[in-house]
């Protein structure tokens, strides 16, 4: 997660203060790591260095909170470019499941009973998603979705690799 | 070993006491022809839970499935429900048990295209001895909690896909089933419309205390369940719970 262009993006809505960056932050993309006061202001300060964000009207009262961001044509272009490019797909080819597959046939263990192991791990942990998607909040429910694919597609493997033990067995100890 | 038969005689629940299963499956063998389904596979499931059965195609799940709910007689081996013994009954009494006290959801065909939607919800009521008014208005209570509102006088053929197995589960839920068995209920569903007919089929049978069997290889039609079991050459396997490692 990228936090100065989280809070581009936050701030392309409308001008903002710290204090309702954080806020918006923390509520939509924090997941229960909060972003720091500190660091949203110093991140703030490079942005305004950088010309992509502009201090706007100083509001009554004293601290750092009286001042509302703008941003910049610049900033509100790097959001743009930011917005519009597909992410790095990430093919995760060297998984630590994979490696303990491996090393476990390797060492001519059973490697079904570690793969039956993480299959109901991997239930486990999908099963807590589905309670959070069944709960009101849509955007957790998104959140938690992606997870579930993602853990999905693991399972598929497992079932895949279960399926093929056999000759796996052979090639790695070939 | 990580893995523990779930079968036999029931459950150790708190405190050591044998806690006597709702549903069992006990050392179950059945055979097509020649070809082997279920080698001995043991299930038991507690009352009010709900437990889903998974495993690759040709596993045997849905053998399974059809030999708890009393439609297949396995060759050897003992299905249980609510303390009898259900492969030792004859066909008549396996059938009025399967109607009186079982729901059914499949993926596929469920409704008969000649009646209407609420007809067809009816139509366990119906084949109990109801009669077609009450019968009728017990169904139609199904449409408002179903979301299905409006539909009560379409024909199959004028449902879409996510409706009709709200249908069919409003048809299998209507006699207020002790225990519910679904085959692959979402099978023929895109991921939404599979995911509204789970959270309704969860949120009745919670509502109602059902116990459901589910048959699914979707891992997440899975999730919905309390915990799976894993069918794999004709035998169940449970994965013990173990500490995650970081």
């Amino acid at each position: 997660m990228s936090v100065p262009l989280t809070l581009l993006g936050l701030l392309e809505r409308e001008p903002s203060h710290g204090y309702d960056l954080k806020r918006d932050y923390d509520t939509y993309f924090g997941r229960g790591r909060p972003l720091p006061f500190g660091q949203v202001y110093a991140t703030l300060g490079r942005l305004a260095r950088d010309g992509k964000v502009v201090m706007g009207e100083v509001g009554p009262g004293e601290g750092p909170d009286r001042k509302r961001y703008v941003i910049t044509e610049l900033g509100a272009t790097e959001v743009r470019t930011w917005l519009s490019e597909p992410v790095e797909p990430e093919p995760h080819l060297q998984t630590v499941l994979f490696a303990k597959v491996v090393l476990t046939l390797m060492l001519g263990r059973p490697a079904e009973e570690y793969l039956d192991l993480q299959r109901a791990a991997h239930l486990r942990r999908m099963r807590e998603l589905t309670e959070i998607k069944r709960g009101d909040s849509l955007v957790d429910g998104l959140l938690a979705d992606h997870g579930l694919f993602h853990l999905e597609a693991d399972l598929r493997w497992i079932e895949l690799t279960t399926a093929r033990l056999e000759q796996l067995a052979k090639a790695v100890r070939s | 070993m990580d893995r523990t038969d779930h079968g036999a005689a029931g459950t150790v629940g708190e405190g050591g006491a044998l806690v006597s299963a709702f549903v069992e499956a006990r050392d179950v063998v059945l055979s097509f022809g020649e070809t082997p389904a279920l080698r001995g596979a043991s299930l038991a499931v507690q009352r009010g839970e709900i437990v889903a059965i998974m495993g690759p195609s040709g596993s045997g799940k849905s053998t399974l499935l059809h030999c708890l709910a009393g439609i297949l007689v396995p060759g050897s081996g003992e299905i249980w429900f609510d303390g009898q013994r259900v492969d030792a009954l004859g066909e008549t009494r396996r059938s009025t048990l399967r109607r009186d006290r079982f729901g059914f959801v499949f993926q596929f065909g469920q409704l008969v295209p000649e009646l209407t939607a609420e007809e067809n919800v009816a139509l366990p009521l119906l084949l109990g001895g109801v009669r077609r008014g009450p019968a009728l208005g017990r169904a139609r209570t199904w449409f408002d909690r179903l979301d299905l509102k409006g539909l009560e006088g379409r024909r199959s053929g004028e449902l879409s896909g996510g409706q009709a197995q709200r249908v069919a589960l409003a048809r299998a839920m209507v006699s207020e089933p002790e225990v519910l068995f679904a085959d692959e209920p979402t099978g023929s569903l895109d991921s939404l419309t599979g995911e509204q007919v789970m959270n309704l089929l969860v949120d009745s049978a919670r509502e109602q205390g059902t116990t459901v069997v589910l048959v699914t290889h979707e891992p997440r039609v899975a999730a919905y369940a309390d915990r799976e079991a894993m069918v794999r050459d004709g035998r169940v396997t449970v994965p013990a719970v173990e500490p995650v490692a970081s």
